[in-house]
């Protein structure tokens, strides 16, 4: 099952670069050919909120970085050599100004640009951005100027759908896990955690929800986009008609045409439950996820279930999980991880990555059956991402 | 006239101090644009509002509206206003 392609098999000889976006600045950790130890490359933007950092897989060497500062609006870095130089972007993410004597909401202003996505290898200089407030933005020039894209961000509809800052995410709702069908520039996946997911097939000049046989928070109504939070959402790479998603009530997997999402969740075990923020797809096997469960029990501490940290893997689509936390700490660790901070790269055996809000960088060489730490004591770790970088 | 940048804007300017000219605030930021790209958009969002933890000063007195007459000879002072961990 799968497509092992050989762009896989290309990606397989290249080395790795770990991509660690975190509260005060990116750092950069470079992989020996083994994964065996990684040479840090840091700290870039040393103070400024880096909500997410991306390597372009289609050239092996230009990093996209979504920064900010707390003094400070929001922008995006772009460099072509692997961060030893970095240039602003000429034009970032910024919603359409209001129209001149309008009445009634005032326009918004681009907070943060969330999430980052590299078009697919057909449109080689093509980027998407998600952003807070929420809205969805394109580069067709490698990401050096961005627009709106879409009708999402002034739909009256969506709009209502997207909610205000002082909806759900405690720095704002935030639009995120924007996905390109690698089969077709057009058809298009996004989540929004005050929202729900969406689908275009039109290049984005439509969208419609993806919520069916998604829970909500108890007492709301779940036909209304409205009170859905997904966490993360993934595209399987090998099965791109399968969707694996995280959602604040569930983990879920969606096989495409079919619209109605199955909660295969409800096969972790009862004390742990099926919260969490990241989900991860094996690149090779469409059967094989992994997620990170956090408590989402009474107040929703969002730390490991029990201060005992661990991921879980299911090798069957999700009809059961198996508990993987050899090397991680067996107590007293009241971590987490965040919706992008949990990736994997495209080698064989698969090599796992975390970072976590305490600053700590986990790896696993052998998809998630042992643990090590490559790096501690980082600010929050917001997101990691692994690259494979041209020789 | 004489612009005071914070150390947040001086990776722009590499000074801490720059020129620009202008009839207004908003004339004398776009001025502040021209010479350093970019450095507008960190302070005014796109719907031409000052970023929350922004300030500018002439003479001592707060100017919060982008149409404010500027002195030529004034000094305008950008202030990043911020506390935190």
């Amino acid at each position: 099952m799968g497509l092992d392609t050989d762009q896989t098999t290309l990606a397989a000889a290249r080395r790795v670069v770990l991509l660690v976006a975190t509260r005060k600045g990116a750092w950069l950790y470079h992989g020996d050919p083994a994964r065996g130890s990684w040479r840090v490359d840091g700290p870039h933007f040393l103070g400024h909120i880096i909500s997410h950092v991306r390597l372009d897989p289609r050239d092996g060497r230009t990093l996209l970085a979504a920064a900010k500062t707390g003094h400070l609006g929001p922008t995006i870095f772009r460099s072509t050599d692997l961060g030893r130089h970095w240039k602003e972007a000429a034009k970032p993410p910024a919603f359409a100004a209001a129209a001149a004597g309008a009445t009634g909401e005032v326009g918004r202003a681009v907070d943060h640009t969330f999430w980052l996505t590299p078009g697919p290898a057909a449109e080689p200089d093509v980027w998407y951005a998600g952003t807070s407030p929420q809205g969805l933005f394109r580069s067709d020039d490698g990401g050096i100027s961005w627009a709106p894209y879409s009708c999402l961000n002034d739909d009256l509809l969506y709009r209502k759908w997207m909610g205000t800052v002082q909806d759900g995410t405690p720095d704002g709702p935030k639009l995120h896990s924007i996905i390109v069908d690698p089969r077709d520039p057009a058809h298009l996946y996004i989540a929004m955690s005050g929202g729900g997911v969406h689908e275009s097939t039109d290049a984005g000049r439509s969208f419609r929800p993806l919520i069916d046989g998604l829970d909500v928070v108890e007492g709301f109504d779940r036909n209304d986009a409205t009170f859905h939070d997904p966490h993360c959402l993934r595209l399987a790479p090998s099965r791109p008609d399968r969707l694996y998603q995280q959602n604040h009530c569930g983990i879920y997997r969606l096989d495409r045409p079919a619209s109605t999402w199955q909660r295969i969740g409800r096969s972790m075990p009862a004390e742990v439950g099926d919260i969490g923020f990241p989900l991860v797809v094996h690149p090779r096997d469409a059967d094989t996820a992994w997620v990170f469960p956090m408590d989402g029990s009474t107040v929703w501490p969002r730390t490991s279930p029990g201060g005992k940290p661990a991921v879980y893997a299911t090798r069957d689509a999700g009809d059961s999980w198996q508990r993987l936390d050899a090397g991680l700490p067996p107590e007293e660790a009241w971590w987490t991880v965040k919706r992008q901070a949990m990736t994997a790269d495209a080698q064989d055996p698969v090599g796992l990555y975390f970072g976590t809000t305490s600053g700590e960088l986990w790896a696993s060489g052998d998809e998630g059956r042992t643990w090590h730490c490559i790096a501690r004591h980082l600010p929050e770790i917001y997101a990691v991402e692994a690259g494979e970088i041209a020789e | 006239m004489k612009v005071l940048i914070p150390s947040a804007l001086r990776s722009y300017t590499e000074s801490g101090w720059a020129e620009a000219s202008g009839a207004t605030l908003a004339d004398v930021l776009a001025d502040l644009d021209r010479r350093y790209p970019g450095i507008r958009f960190r302070m005014i969002d796109e719907q031409n509002r000052i970023r929350p933890h922004i300030r500018f000063f002439v003479g001592g007195v707060q100017a919060s509206d982008l149409s404010q007459a500027l002195d030529a000879d004034a000094e305008l002072l950008i202030v990043q206003a911020l506390s935190g961990g």
